[in-house]
């Protein structure tokens, strides 16, 4: 390699550029993401990430185009499928058998507008910081920026729904996250003002 | 809590629980008891009917929704004039055997029809997820298809 080769590789790594670069963050909200260094995780992001990676989550964050259901995570059953919108084929969608509010006696749940997350947001199979990199990813989440994001996450009645998940077709109340909703949007709120960092593994 | 909506065309009005299910409406209120209980967890699809056009399990679906909609049983399916063609198909191909959930899935291949006119077989599997104990599956896709063609020669 000649000489002025490995000077400019020297300066861009310097910089920061190549690897497991960061070029994604231009796709992000600057003035408020950001990725630790120090590898600490701040509690608020902890806390948040307890609620995110729940099976109450991840059941309709599937990495395949079929939903999750269950305390086990199981296929959700009759080959119900994804469809082109993430509302399920055109004859058999989600609200064939979900409405907007947990039904008590059939044991089906529902909350507004019951839908599957978009592929681009399969979170099954990623670790937390995994998760919290595809939030931040504009060409993941839907362009969302880091308020649209912090909206959805403690606003939206499908997200805060994991909080009252009702009761199963047995009667038996579904699990629900280990944190409590009033702590959990605390936490969305304290992260994303401390700057939305996601701490390094 | 009083409920309004159209049942097969004609206007309605029910004072009930509001959580009570569309189906236990239809049946023990309105006295329509062509919609079957299979399960009670919208599992089976015997309870399918249309709202708004749309196949719903009507055992898990609460009758505050339907408020102001379009409810639609397999009694409402044709008209006075014409029968529907998943009607006659059903004839035709002798599909039913002991026939408890074919109302279900004739409501369920409807609303499919109405959204994909021609299906496949693949499209069959992937939007009519009813269950048919006497094991029908073989005669009612058949039936599809007929249905299908029936609505299409009616249509040209």
């Amino acid at each position: 390699m000649k000489k002025s080769s490995i000077i400019i590789l020297a300066a861009l790594m310097l910089l920061g550029v190549g690897g497991m670069s960061y070029t994604d963050l231009n796709q992000k909200d600057e003035r408020t993401v950001s990725f630790s260094t120090n590898g600490t995780a701040s509690e608020s992001f902890e806390t948040m990430m307890k609620v995110l990676t729940h099976k109450r989550c991840i059941n309709c964050h599937p990495a395949g185009d079929r939903p999750r259901q269950g305390e086990d995570s199981h296929i959700h059953n009759f080959d119900v499928q994804r469809g082109e919108d993430g509302h399920g084929v055109v004859a058999l969608q989600c609200k064939t058998c979900h409405q907007s509010s947990n039904n008590s006696l059939s044991g089906v749940p529902g909350a507004p507008h019951w839908h599957l997350a978009p592929r681009s947001m399969a979170w099954e199979g990623l670790d937390k910081y995994e998760i919290a990199q595809a939030m931040l990813d504009k060409n993941k989440n839907g362009n969302r920026s880091v308020e649209e994001i912090e909206k959805h996450l403690t606003e939206d009645q499908l997200v805060l729904w994991v909080f009252e998940p009702g009761v199963n077709n047995e009667g038996i109340p579904r699990e629900k996250p280990p944190v409590s909703k009033e702590d959990y949007i605390k936490a969305v709120k304290d992260w994303i003002a401390e700057g939305a960092i996601i701490p390094s593994k | 809590m009083n409920v309004s909506f159209t049942l097969n065309g004609k206007a309605v009005s029910v004072d009930v629980d509001g959580q009570t299910p569309l189906l236990w409406v239809v049946r023990d209120v309105l006295g329509m008891k062509g919609t079957k209980f299979g399960c009670g967890k919208a599992a089976c699809g015997a309870c399918t009917l249309h709202v708004d056009g749309d196949a719903i399990r009507s055992c898990s679906y609460a009758v505050q929704f339907a408020e102001g909609k379009k409810v639609t049983t397999i009694e409402g399916l044709s008209t006075d004039e014409k029968i529907h063609p998943v009607q006659q198909a059903w004839m035709e191909e002798i599909v039913p055997q002991c026939g408890y959930c074919q109302p279900g899935f004739m409501m369920a291949t409807a609303a499919l029809l109405e959204k994909i006119p021609n299906p496949t077989d693949e499209d069959i599997d992937n939007n009519i997820a009813n269950i048919c104990r006497c094991g029908t599956y073989y005669r009612m896709r058949k039936a599809i298809h007929r249905a299908a063609e029936i609505q299409q020669n009616s249509n040209s």
